[in-house]
């Protein structure tokens, strides 16, 4: 059973949800990762998406682009922000960890030998926003052969068809999108979602993770209260964004814990 | 080869290993929405009917091929001749395409247009037709390529269009493409996105080129009418590639037609600064499609370098790829100085100022011309007039108005 599984099976008994919350690695330096994934942890979160900086992240709401370029300026790169994850390991081997990113930094270092590495990394799943699951393949099978879970997006455009085609190679989760438009969108319509997710639910039996929009603790509960897991990212940079913006990195931990303990507890509001 | 040969993209929209569709779910929709209504369309002679009337009344082809001449005889070699899509409506051949995506959006009932340009060409080209069709427009661009061709931003606010200027990234054309999608992902429902070049996620590259497609098959016919046959070289500029796919694709089953893409070498392939991702690049994934890139070794987009915003890119559309790896066309580096050249040279010889783009492609026909006899003939495709440039070309002539 792979740590993703682990863990929601684990919440399933507990009749909880998870929270997973993203950041992106590198941002606003590489030395600040590690102990904001801690903190993370500490807060409550289940599972964490560590975002890959990339330089073109064309599904990602200008928060997102400014933590990639902040870390890409420090000369963040996947190498390294799988460096990151094996010193995460070091202290923490039950997180799991999914890398979301983009194809192409993936495939420059060529999709078996990241595979490879990743897995040695500790690495549990990866989504990568630009491969549906008609170019991801190869993909899939790649990251299959190192146990890890490939991780895909569900949007409210997407077909029952689409939806089937996604389960049969997606593992680990299913991420909800929540909203037709880029990371960090506001207006989020809660009612839209509850309405969707039963036709994803009918199509695979995988955990269903829903974000795109969730800002705070009322709306991770609401959320909470019919998908598996509520993903937060925008709002984790936006605080890493202020609590760094004078160059001193001291307060972030602190900060970033405190939002996502509050996030945490409006997702556990819920009880199945 | 026979026309049933070339066959391309497949029914998933790849060419051999390149092209596709390399986007979020969330696109996908409108991916498919826009395949099923292009397809609708093709089938339907009354689009075909209404594209055409629009090309021969508002844009005004058939363009024209002209012998250049003076400028053949001063290269000393073979015949230069060159297709006139700078005589078009708007001055380049941006609108051919920007009429049929136009048509299109027409069709699905969406009354709001965006666009992503580099040397604003495609952005003046998709104003005016959103003008033409009563669409709200909204275009953006670098604000890089803002201060570089004011003078298209102004065209564009004309006609009515609000322009965007990107300040993310290095703010030129890669950037202005990620912030359309963006716009577009989050208006889905009643914007069409009005893609400028060959590239983007499957039907895009496709779509673009068969709105192109009408300048090599006018070629085709004026060809012989002009020179008595059809030419020895095909010779266009490469950015995203919309102009040398619209020249190259009737041609591609021609035997004996050299195809020849000319990218922006910048100050030298040498340098790094330059925007030859044929030349130079290595297959990736970027912008929906995968293609040859300008990237680092870690796989993050390296920013471009060229006199001309409009070859400011760091992919090419896929079909290019595809043509370059089975070797039916190829493609050569010119730098800022020779393009520049060949820009002084063809209005001093022939009383045309062409665009920097084009120029490109004039400065490799310079260059072939002197290697091949005087019965040779070469086809250059002019894109675009260079009007637009007076300000690019007065700075690096040291000029200030």
């Amino acid at each position: 059973m792979s740590r993703i599984q682990k863990t929601f099976a684990r919440l399933n008994g507990e009749g909880r949800k998870a929270l997973i919350p993203f950041i992106t690695a590198g941002d606003p330096d590489a030395d600040l990762t590690v102990p904001l994934m801690h903190a993370l942890v500490e807060a409550g979160a289940d599972i964490i998406e560590l975002g890959v900086p990339f330089s073109d992240p064309m599904a990602d709401g200008p928060t997102i682009q400014r933590a990639s370029e902040r870390a890409l300026a420090k000369g963040m790169s996947l190498r390294k922000v799988l460096q990151l994850v094996t010193r995460f390991r070091t202290e923490d081997d039950k997180t799991p960890v999914v890398l979301m990113g983009y194809a192409n930094p993936i495939e420059a270092m060529g999709l078996t030998t990241f595979a490879e590495k990743a897995a040695q990394s500790g690495v549990d799943g990866v989504l990568v926003v630009d491969y549906p699951p008609e170019e991801a393949e190869k993909f899939g099978a790649a990251m299959k052969a190192q146990g890890m879970d490939p991780i895909f997006l569900i949007a409210p455009t997407s077909s029952a068809e689409r939806i089937a085609h996604t389960a049969k190679i997606a593992s680990g989760y299913v991420y909800y999108v929540s909203l037709a438009g880029v990371t960090g969108s506001g207006a989020l319509n809660v009612e839209a979602v509850a309405q969707k997710l039963p036709l994803i639910r009918e199509q695979t039996g995988l955990p269903v993770g829903v974000g795109f929009g969730i800002r705070d603790a009322a709306t991770a509960a609401r959320i909470a209260a019919f998908a598996d897991a509520v993903v937060v990212g925008s709002r984790i940079i936006e605080e890493i964004e202020k609590s760094t913006a004078n160059g001193d990195n001291s307060s972030a931990c602190a900060n970033v814990k405190a939002l996502v303990a509050e996030i945490r507890r409006g997702v556990d509001e819920v009880k199945k | 080869m026979s026309q049933s040969q070339y066959n391309f993209p497949d029914a998933s929209g790849h060419f051999g290993p390149y092209g596709g569709v390399f986007v979020a779910e969330t696109l996908f929709g409108a991916l498919d929405e826009l395949k099923a209504a292009y397809a609708a369309a093709q089938a339907d002679p009354a689009f075909r009917a209404e594209y055409d009337y629009e090309l021969k009344h508002f844009v005004g082809r058939p363009s024209p091929i002209y012998h250049a001449k003076r400028l053949s005889e001063v290269c000393g070699g073979a015949q230069i001749y060159l297709k006139r899509e700078d005589l078009n409506h708007t001055g380049a051949h941006k609108v051919n395409n920007c009429i049929g995506q136009a048509l299109l959006a027409k069709r699905m009932g969406k009354p709001r247009v965006i666009a992503e340009t580099g040397a604003g060409q495609h952005g003046v080209a998709t104003a005016t037709v959103a003008a033409r069709y009563g669409f709200e427009c909204v275009v953006y661009m670098g604000s890089e390529d803002v201060r570089r061709q004011a003078a298209n931003v102004y065209r564009m606010k004309l006609l009515g269009a609000t322009v965007v200027p990107v300040e993310s990234g290095s703010k030129t054309l890669k950037d202005a493409l990620n912030e359309a999608m963006r716009d577009w992902v989050t208006n889905i429902h009643n914007t069409f996105y009005i893609i400028g070049t060959v590239a983007g996620p499957h039907p895009y590259p496709m779509l673009v080129r068969d709105f192109q497609k009408i300048i090599g098959e006018e070629c085709l016919e004026q060809m012989p009418e002009m020179a008595g046959r059809q030419p020895d070289a095909v010779i266009a500029a490469v950015g995203g590639g919309s102009n040398a796919m619209g020249i190259f694709y009737p041609y591609i089953d021609v035997p004996d037609v050299r195809l020849i893409g000319v990218e922006a070498a910048g100050s030298g392939i040498e340098t790094g600064m330059h925007a030859a991702s044929l030349t130079a690049g290595v297959p990736g994934v970027l912008h929906g499609n995968r293609t040859y890139l300008l990237q680092n070794e870690d796989g993050q987009i390296i920013e471009t370098h060229s006199v001309s915003a409009g070859l400011d890119y760091p992919g090419v559309g896929p079909e290019h790829a595809w043509l370059k790896d089975i070797g039916r066309a190829e493609y050569q580096p010119i730098k800022d100085g020779e393009a520049l050249k060949a820009f002084h040279d063809l209005c001093r010889l022939e009383g045309i100022i062409p665009a920097l783009e084009s120029s490109h492609a004039i400065a490799y026909a310079m260059k072939l011309a002197p290697t091949l006899a005087k019965d040779k003939i070469l086809l250059v495709n002019l894109s675009g007039r260079g009007d637009k440039d007076m300000h690019t070309v007065a700075e690096k002539s040291g000029i200030v108005f």
